[in-house]
């Protein structure tokens, strides 16, 4: 069965048509790409996948459950990381446990125990103001990722970081998903990214998902798959339908 | 640490000189004759009244403080509620809103002989007066705070399932509280004045009584003491509320080697 299946979707405002019939699936630890220009209602279909939206047409199915304007299922992480100043980093990534009823001490211990597996170990004690952009978006990560195992949604999530930075967090976040394997709906503007990150790509063109471009290359991937000839082809592909 | 000593030192000496000057100055123009000497006690005088009269100040402050704590506390409370309620229900916000601005146009001097006789003498009439002046800055911080808490933020708790009171516990909240204390500072000084204001026009204990009794008796050296001892008070109820900010908010007090 599908992991999350979108079905349908349109969504108007102000009698503007930002997403038309747009229709994906999410199968059990995959990594999808949505790629489109900025403004183009990614973000739209993400708040309406959270459950934060009530699209004009269409569902969410979630496991097969009809979750469409349910909040509290499916969580998601934007390329601001929305860390809570006034919470340590074990305090903010513990929150949606917190959420859950858990107290502040098992849940502590609970968000401490994935640190490590994050690469965050050392920080649990620290303020977010105190962490550099990158380790940021890990913890951010790292929250959504303890909000649910299941499905998570990321916009643009290190749309904000330097190239530099952004080159190793992309390595960290390929072997982190090695071994979690989480099932990831990834929104992003940067071709170069989806094509690293991701099984499967869609394109979103004029609230259109008909496009879908499948990447092949096996996993774990290397850095340098980004100079391969198959990458170039990948990405010939895309530019092509855009 | 000594170091940022040394800056602390290096910054404030400027503020020291000059009052030391001013004060310099003004020892000079009393001695010299210029003004005579019941009209403007020096600042050695001054103090020497401070020195008497230091029982009878400290007594009369008791009182004093005692009715700005009162006051300031019960604005506080009653600024949250009304901050709260105005910014959960809009219709409250918009109902009411225009409403604060307009009380806070009303002279404190002007409604301060009404209370004393709708209240009577006692401490009643002084507490009420200094609410009216503190739930203000209390209620308008909380509200602005409450305003400018990130509706993406909003969004990610509630996509995590926050219930409202949840999102308002954990967001909300602690959100607030640099707004919160920057308005509590403004009600602290205000307390203060406003408990003064309300002795002046009747009471038997208190500073602002006290301030009465020596302006008709023209003892000038007396009211400048309790001048000064007023804003001294002020002063240090305002470096409270600081000390209480750099508890309550460490993080936003990180030196640079912590950052």
């Amino acid at each position: 069965m599908e992991k999350l299946e979108v079905h349908n979707i349109s969504m108007a405002f102000d009698g503007k048509k930002v997403l038309d019939n747009v229709s994906l699936t999410l199968r059990e630890g995959e990594l999808v790409c949505l790629l489109g220009v900025s403004g183009g209602g990614k973000t739209t279909l993400f708040n309406i996948i959270s459950g934060l939206l009530l699209p004009d047409e269409g569902q969410v199915f979630l496991d097969g459950e009809d979750v469409t304007g349910k909040p509290g299922r499916i969580s998601y992480m934007l390329q601001k990381d929305l860390l809570l100043p006034y919470r340590t980093i074990e305090d903010n990534v513990a929150l949606p446990l917190q959420l859950r009823g858990m107290k502040k001490k098992e849940a502590r211990i609970e968000a401490g125990k994935l640190f490590e597996e994050f690469g965050l170990e050392g920080t649990e004690k620290l303020w977010p103001a105190q962490l550099s952009g990158g380790m940021r978006q890990r913890a951010a990560l790292l929250r959504t990722y303890l909000f649910s195992q299941n499905v998570a949604l990321l916009d643009e999530p290190f749309s904000a970081l330097d190239t530099l930075t952004k080159a190793s967090v992309h390595r960290w976040y390929l072997d982190v998903m090695e071994r979690i394997k989480l099932s990831t709906l990834f929104i992003t503007h940067d071709i170069d990214e989806a094509i690293l990150l991701s099984d499967r790509v869609y394109l979103l063109t004029d609230g259109h998902t008909d496009v879908q471009v499948e990447i092949k290359e096996p996993k774990p991937r290397r850095d340098d798959f980004a100079l391969t000839p198959a990458f170039l082809a990948y990405k010939k592909e895309i530019l092509s339908h855009l | 640490m000594t170091r940022k000593l040394q800056s602390t030192t290096k910054s404030k000496a400027p503020a020291f000189v000059a009052v030391a000057l001013l004060l310099l100055l003004w020892e000079l123009v009393s001695l010299s004759g210029l003004v005579p000497r019941y009209m403007l006690p020096s600042p050695v005088d001054v103090g020497k009244a401070f020195v008497h009269e230091l029982p009878t100040l400290g007594s009369n402050l008791l009182v004093t403080l005692q009715e700005a704590l009162y006051g300031l506390s019960l604005g506080i409370a009653i600024g949250f509620v009304f901050a709260v309620a105005m910014d959960a229900f809009n219709i409250l916000y918009r109902a009411f809103y225009p409403i604060l601005i307009i009380s806070q146009t009303i002279p404190t001097v002007a409604i301060a002989p009404l209370l004393v006789l709708w209240f009577g003498y006692e401490m009643t009439p002084k507490i009420v007066l200094i609410v009216l002046v503190t739930f203000f800055p209390v209620t308008v911080g909380l509200l602005d705070g409450f305003r400018a808490v990130d509706r993406d933020a909003i969004g990610l708790l509630r996509s995590m399932g926050a219930t409202k009171w949840q999102i308002f516990r954990y967001l909300k909240c602690p959100s607030v509280l640099p707004q919160f204390f920057s308005g509590l500072r403004i009600a602290a000084a205000y307390s203060m004045v406003g408990a003064v204001i309300s002795e002046w026009l009747g009471g038997f204990m208190g500073l602002g009584v006290y301030m009465t009794r020596v302006k008709k008796a023209f003892a000038f050296d007396k009211m400048f003491a309790v001048i000064f001892l007023i804003s001294a008070v002020s002063l240090v109820l305002m470096m409270l509320v600081n000390l209480a900010e750099r508890k309550c908010m460490p993080y936003r007090y990180l030196s640079d080697k912590q950052k």
